[in-house]
């Protein structure tokens, strides 16, 4: 797939910490609206993938093409602008949202930090972020700790919307969660993605989650892929 | 001591956290040789009711009502010496976190050859023996030599294998396994269960596996309790509850199951809108609405029912259709799930137990009931 016609195309990859290679020339493409999952053991590459996919750590080697871009040419400046369009889900709920700051503040950081927080817009634009996750935005004057773990997970993926993502990388988005939670999550999921034709860089060890929930299954060890399905 | 006495009888058992009930009435029995898997989720008072049995509850915990071993020895309210003579003979514990588990300053063997000698009156080398003999016996290679070594030198999985032998290394008539992988990487996980199942085997021990994975429990166990707010909702040999629950929680639980998970589920047919492989609306689980009740605010009733899909439709109506005025005598018994805690009652030739007012209205494919909630 050309570079023009995928939303993520990732060439090469190579991540290295010190002399060990974490990412071993590492290729793949996502569409929009696609649900690509990336699987391995423990040690594997596949958060070290995730994290330089979003460039939050750079690549030692090899391209990131998102939505036509090749991220790897851009400096710290120029990727600013594009960062809300690629936002990571994490697996601890609670850990990925700051237990002193109210839900609704949380949401909101995205926009304020883009420069996009309009006083006038803003609350309602929260409220309807949370309506979209399926919480009441009453919700919104809470802190973390007054949450279920689910209602929090929901909490983090409003916020990782608020910036009209393209696409989402999920880290392990509902291991950390009760059992009867994770449908209502998965369904949220799902539902997002139709809605708004969110990519999603899908990483989780759970083999019935992913094939109920992914398009194709990148399978790596050792830092490399070793399967593709 | 009757010899007819099941290994482990709890009957009633209540464990508070200063004013807040955790476990509210629990009673089950844990057979000769059996794996009891004790199911739930977090705040469902599963690892307190483990932890009251081995007589390590928290502090600021107390419990009330009976667990006896083999029907003589009282374990609820012992004093520390009476476990001091079962810990590791008669029960043991393998605990989530290995670390917490294993002093840091002791070679692993050390601590292994100390629990023989805790319990054995053997001279130093032949516990020394025992215990590599005890670490072969898990599956860790070379074991006279990492028996030298220390806890942060052996992997996750290491560590837990060690755990393991430590509590099966006095053979006892329990073990008690307190989410025993939870910490560990998935592939990891299933080794060390297998593990566990096989050691219990070999030893002809009981063990009471708590956790709240279901591909686990399917796999490992003989029978099973889900609990759900500190209460039993249903309980039963493994293989009948899975292909039939009968409390709505069970059954929404196994519903929301992505279906590769498990063939056994009825939910493995086609449900309308789970075909795998199609749009992305083709994706959407069964699920359950809400979220798990914090136990300091628990309703009267039934602690399922603001989550139940059969308390809910049994709902008064609202008066928008006042066609027939509910009789008085009708309307009080739509609302028992609000107001009555369910008792646990046997069912058929009383190998399930199930706790809920409304058990015989669940349909053939419960999963349905779950479809709405997204």
């Amino acid at each position: 797939m050309s570079p023009a016609s995928a939303l993520l195309d990732v060439r090469d990859l190579v991540v290295r910490y010190g002399s060990f290679v974490a990412v071993d020339h590492v290729s793949f493409d996502l569409a929009a609206g696609e649900t690509l999952a990336l699987v391995g053991p423990s040690g594997c590459g596949k958060s070290s993938t995730a994290a330089a996919v979003l460039q939050l750590h750079r690549p030692d080697g090899g391209e990131v093409w998102f939505d036509g871009r090749e991220l790897t040419a851009l400096d710290e400046r120029a990727l600013r602008p594009l960062r809300p369009a690629m936002q990571p889900v994490f697996q601890d709920p609670y850990g990925s949202l700051s237990p002193r700051c109210r839900i609704r503040d949380a949401v909101a950081e995205p926009l304020r930090v883009q420069g996009r927080w309009d006083r006038m817009a803003g609350p309602a634009r929260v409220a309807e972020l949370l309506d979209l996750v399926g919480l009441d935005p009453a919700y919104g004057d809470r802190r973390p700790h007054e949450l279920s773990g689910g209602q929090c997970q929901r909490a983090g993926i409003a916020r990782a919307l608020a910036g009209d993502p393209r696409l989402l990388v999920l880290d392990e988005p509902v291991s950390a969660l009760d059992p009867s939670l994770r449908a209502g999550v998965l369904n949220l999921l799902a539902d997002l993605q139709e809605r708004l034709g969110l990519g999603y860089l899908f990483i989780c060890h759970d083999m019935a989650v992913v094939r109920h929930f992914s398009d194709r299954v990148v399978e790596m060890r050792d830092g490399r892929i070793v399967d593709e399905r | 001591m009757h010899p007819a006495d099941p290994l482990l009888s709890v009957r009633d058992l209540r464990i508070a956290i200063g004013p807040v009930d955790a476990v509210r009435g629990l009673s089950f029995d844990v057979r000769d040789g059996e794996v009891l898997a004790i199911v739930g989720e977090s705040g469902a008072g599963k690892s307190l009711t483990a932890r009251a049995l081995l007589g390590m509850l928290p502090r600021g915990a107390t419990a009330a009502g009976s667990a006896r071993l083999r029907g003589e020895t009282e374990l609820v309210g012992a004093r520390r010496q009476v476990y001091a003579g079962l810990w590791g003979r008669r029960i043991a514990l393998v605990p989530q976190d290995a670390l917490s588990a294993l002093s840091p300053v002791h070679a692993v063997g050390d601590q292994l050859a100390a629990a023989v000698r805790s319990v054995r009156r053997v001279s130093r080398k032949e516990a020394r023996a025992r215990a590599v003999a005890a670490l072969e016996q898990v599956g860790i290679a070379d074991a006279g030599r990492r028996a030298r070594a220390y806890p942060h030198e052996f992997s996750g999985g290491m560590r837990q294998r060690a755990v393991i032998a430590m509590a099966m290394i006095n053979e006892p008539e329990l073990v008690v396994a307190d989410e025993p992988t939870t910490a560990l990487d998935p592939g990891t996980q299933r080794h060390v269960l297998e593990l566990l199942a096989r050691r219990r085997e070999e030893t002809g021990a009981s063990l009471v596996l708590v956790t709240h994975d279901l591909a686990a429990v399917e796999e490992h166990a003989d029978r099973m309790l889900v609990m759900y707010a500190g209460r039993a909702v249903e309980s039963g040999p493994v293989d009948e509850v899975f292909a039939r629950p009968r409390a709505p929680y069970t059954a929404g639980l196994l519903a929301s199951l992505p279906p590769d998970l498990s063939p056994a589920l009825p939910s493995a047919e086609p449900l309308p809108g789970r075909a795998r492989g199609g749009p992305v609306a083709g994706r959407r689980l069964p699920s359950i609405a809400g979220a798990p009740p914090t136990l300091a605010e628990l309703l009267p009733g039934c602690a399922f029912a603001p989550r139940c899909p059969l308390a809910r439709r049994a709902e008064p109506a609202e008066p928008a259709e006042p066609a027939e005025p509910a009789e008085p005598a009708e309307l009080a018994d739509d609302d028992r799930c609000r107001t009555e805690l369910p008792e646990p009652q046997r069912l058929g030739d009383g190998e399930r137990e199930v706790a809920c007012h409304r058990w015989s209205e669940l349909p053939d494919r419960p999963a349905e009931l779950f479809l709405e909630n997204v």
